[in-house]
């Protein structure tokens, strides 16, 4: 029996994704477990196992395609000897020609009509010819639905409700969805929606979306508050030359230890004397996480990632390494797992690799602090009466004031300054 | 011991739907009942007092029929026959929740429901039977849907015979002459009315400084009008002193702000609110907290006992039936795993079916002001309203309060014949946050009563046509 293959959601955010690359043709036969395609999400590119077994009937959503909704189909699956269906919810598909043109695509079919009228047209034939015209999904002519008081309320305050998300029924932008969003301009009146003709219009990968979302939900839910320290890098540098002096010239056992490895191991050990940090704010109640997994941000074409070293605390600074290396790798590729990268218990960014002074990141939720960590740099401190010069980094931490407050704020970046200007403790 | 995915504790209109909700999402579902499928709702509320109301309007109608040109000598009625229709009528339904559940095979216990702890991560349920445990059942998750009694004050107990609960006021053997019913919401209201239009001297004493506290102030100044022009006394501010039985009848002294007054009655009515039925439940070892007599419980029904919810009159006000259905439907939706929308109060309606009736939605005047939003008001009385007059039913009025500035409908109020079949329209406007704007563009059909409903919303934005 012909059976759909529909989108999968590969993690649990994910609403819709890209299908980047089919792995399998039309006319294949499919077994269980076999990889049948690649699916790009706001996160990763995954590949997708089949479940059941059988011919590929028809691919239904052509490579490339992006903005499909999971659980959509995606590819019909036959019996062999089967005839191949019309796809279900795509009455205009041929079954004579199972070609991707006939895919129920949204792109494809203005294109058609455009076909068959003025068959002779130079345009209509290169869209004829180019399946893979992109589904535009433009801002313009995209129907927003809206309650008409949410309407009446974004039109009074400015806001463009395009740029909502509705929380009602099937998406629907409700009063409160206006009412928690910010006005767009400060002006008060809407400016006009004619944009100036020379800017180049990139749509927002979902990625972009992803990151956009979940930080301005961060930075306006959750109430930050910053504590910088200046740490002295002198002792931590010269255990890291004798570690790494330690390592094997070549072969399986070599390492190099980097000063991001090291403060992943830092931090760990500082949240594990100050647990207080290692927390989760929620309505009711807030959460003690007995592990400690630090995720670092790992910046990637058009965004960034966070993938997670698991129990940080536990783990020797050369297993440190040895994941950190291939986790950046893998999320740079894309290849990440989503349990690779979902959880984490407190994050670090580190932007010392780009020489800046200091700098303080948004909070990445749920969790309730992150490091910022800003370069190394010599500079001038004063011991007793005297000047001396010392490597010092200004790391800065950020944290939830709803879980924790100002003073174990001091206390834990208290107790990681002297984990650093005392690194012993990060190999023993 | 039988497992289940959901046990439903109280089989009326809360926990029925729930389990036929449940069923429909495929779930294993059980449900205890001790007395009667359809709860207090079927058989001793809702349903038994509109078969009586629909009588005792009848009863007015037939004393009435000059207007319309008829006249009809010797009147009369059987007490007891109209007492058996409406107990036919809860018996009908009540075999027709047994006979939904059945198909939708869910399986049904006779008997009371007790937490006895746990077996494993499943919630153990013992069911007992005119005392003696009769099974043990399990399952996950457990709704606790146990509904409310009467409330009753020290001096105020109900005796079954000179002093009556809804219980023993829904089946009288014979019509008291002389009635005194206290308090003055939807209870104590209907009855007043049953039994004023079926003859009865009916006095209303109500502590509060107005009747049906929970309507707009408006609304009530008019019912009470309604109530006093067809001979209820009502008492405002009133006290009601000890109830002293004497030979068949009760005499109490009732004061108020302007004197006291001595009244001898044959039968009193206790309306004065109810208390959520959380005894013997077996909470004592969960982490479930109550408040008064309530459970309390969260926007989606939840206790703070993992697996273990509560909905209805039990888990707190408003004490209506279709508030404990929702909540059923929201909290079977939330133990799927689905994403329900919770339960908003002010869109919740509420309906009076005394005569007249009473029917409203969102906030009154009153709460609206306390809001500081500015308003926009209107009102439109049935006396304008053609099919009003054609069916002889000039008394009623529409009144609606908007936001001024968004439209917003933030409440509706209705008095007169019909009301609350009409309300649903204010409630969905309220529910699909329609504005001023789309109420004026409805076209409503002429000739009817909702063309109030229309009138009172132009005339809150300064144009009603016929006014």
């Amino acid at each position: 029996m012909a059976t759909n293959i529909l989108m999968p959601a590969l993690s649990p955010t994910m609403t819709e994704g890209t299908l980047s690359r089919w792995l399998k043709k039309e006319g294949d036969t499919v077994k269980s477990g076999d990889l049948i395609a690649e699916i790009e999400t706001d996160k990763a590119t995954m590949e997708v196992e089949a479940v059941d077994e059988g011919i590929l009937g028809r691919i239904v959503v052509p490579e490339g395609s992006e903005g499909v909704k999971v659980n959509s189909p995606i590819a019909i699956l036959v019996d062999e000897g089967e005839a191949v269906p019309d796809a279900v919810d795509a009455p205009a598909a041929k079954k004579a020609e199972p070609a991707p043109q006939t895919a129920a695509q949204p792109a494809s079919t203005p294109a058609a009509p455009a076909q068959s009228t003025s068959a002779q047209s130079a345009p209509a034939q290169s869209a004829a010819s180019t399946s893979q015209a992109a589904p535009v999904a433009g801002p313009t002519g995209k129907r927003v639905f809206a309650s008409p008081l949410a309407r009446r309320i974004a039109s009074q305050k400015g806001i463009d409700l395009s740029s909502l998300k509705g929380t009602g029924p099937n998406g629907r932008i409700l009063r409160r969805d206006v009412e928690n969003a910010k006005p767009a301009t400060t002006g008060g009146a809407a400016a006009p929606v004619t944009a100036p003709a020379e800017a180049k219009r990139v749509p927002n990968s979902s990625m972009r979306k992803v990151i956009a979302r979940r930080l301005s939900e961060s930075k306006q839910t959750v109430p930050h508050f910053y504590v910088s320290v200046d740490i002295e890098l002198d002792a931590l540098l010269a255990l890291r030359s004798k570690l790494n002096a330690a390592s094997p010239s070549e072969g399986e056992g070599q390492f190099k230890i980097s000063v991001n490895d090291m403060m992943i191991k830092a931090v760990a050990l500082a949240l594990r004397d100050c647990p207080g940090l290692n927390v989760q704010y929620t309505e009711a109640e807030t959460l003690h996480f007995p592990e400690i997994d630090i995720s670092m941000a790992v910046s990637i074409p058009d965004g960034l990632i966070t993938p997670i070293i698991r129990q940080a605390d536990r783990k020797s600074l050369r297993a440190i390494s040895a994941e950190a290396r291939d986790l950046a790798k893998r999320a740079r590729d894309g290849k990440l797992k989503p349990e690779e990268f979902q959880g984490g218990t407190f994050s670090i960014s580190n932007m010392g690799m780009f020489g800046v002074r200091e700098f303080a990141a948004i909070i990445n939720p749920p969790q309730a602090g992150i490091l910022a960590i800003a370069a190394g740099e010599k500079r001038a401190v004063v011991r007793g009466d005297q000047l001396a010069v010392a490597t010092v980094m200004t790391a800065t931490l950020s944290v939830d004031h709803r879980a924790v407050d100002g003073a174990l704020g001091a206390q834990w970046l208290n107790a990681l300054r002297d984990i650093v200007q005392n690194p012993y403790s990060l190999v023993i | 011991m039988d497992k289940f995915d959901l046990i439903v504790v109280g089989g009326g209109p809360g926990g029925y739907v729930a389990a036929l909700r449940a069923a429909q999402l495929g779930k294993n579902v059980a449900v205890v009942e001790s007395t009667h499928l359809g709860g207090i709702c079927l058989n001793w509320g809702c349903i038994p007092t509109k078969a009586l109301l629909r009588a005792s309007e009848l009863n007015h109608q037939l004393h009435n029929l000059a207007e319309f040109g008829f006249s009809a000598e010797k009147v009369s009625f059987d007490i007891e026959k109209v007492v058996a229709r409406s107990r036919s009528v809860s018996r009908q339904l009540s075999r027709g929740v047994a006979g939904l559940l059945k198909k939708a095979k869910v399986r049904v216990y006779d008997g009371r429901a007790k937490l006895a702890g746990r077996d494993g991560k499943a919630h153990v349920v013992a069911i007992t039977k005119d005392g003696s445990e009769t099974g043990r059942i399990a399952a996950p998750d457990v709704i606790l849907a146990t509904g409310a009694r009467a409330r009753h004050f020290p001096g105020l107990e109900p005796d079954g015979e000179l002093v009556w609960t809804y219980r023993e006021a829904m089946v009288p053997k014979e019509l008291p002459k002389r009635l005194l019913v206290i308090g003055s919401g939807a209870i104590g209201v209907e009855f007043a009315s049953f039994y004023r239009n079926m003859g009865a001297e009916v006095t209303i004493a109500e502590v509060a400084d107005r009747i049906m506290i929970a309507e707009d102030a408006e609304i009530s100044a008019m019912a009470q009008k309604a109530f006093e022009k067809q001979g209820i006394k009502v008492l405002t501010g009133a006290k009601v002193g000890p109830l002293e039985k004497k030979d068949g009848t009760v005499s109490t002294r009732i004061t108020t702000a302007s004197g006291t007054t001595d009244l001898v009655v044959d039968k009193v009515i206790l309306a004065v609110g109810i208390v959520g039925n959380v005894e013997d439940l077996g909470l004592e070892q969960t982490k479930v907290k109550i408040d008064k007599t309530h459970i309390i419980v969260d926007e989606f029904c939840r206790t703070g006992e993992p697996g273990l919810w509560a909905i209805g009159d039990v888990a707190g006000a408003p004490w209506l039936a279709h508030k404990a259905s929702h909540e059923g439907v929201i909290c079977v939706e939330k133990i799927a795993g689905h994403d329900p929308e919770p339960l908003h109060p002010l869109n919740i309606p509420g309906c009076t079916y005394s005569r007249p009736q009473v029917a409203s939605v969102g906030l009154t005047e009153e709460k609206a002001k306390a809001t500081g939003r500015k308003l926009k008001i209107g009102r439109f009385p049935f006396l304008a309203n053609g099919k009003a007059l054609a069916m002889g039913e000039p008394d009623g009025l529409t009144k609606t309060i908007f936001d001024a500035e968004t439209g917003e409908l933030l409440g509706a109020h209705m008095i007169g014949a019909e009301v609350t079949e009409m309300i649903q329209g204010y409630v969905i406007a309220r529910t699909s946050e329609l504005t001023e704007a789309e109420l004026k563009e409805t076209v409503f059909p002429h000739p009817t009563i909702s063309e109030t409903m229309h009138e009172s919303v132009l005339a809150a934005w300064g144009g009603a046509l016929h006014f």
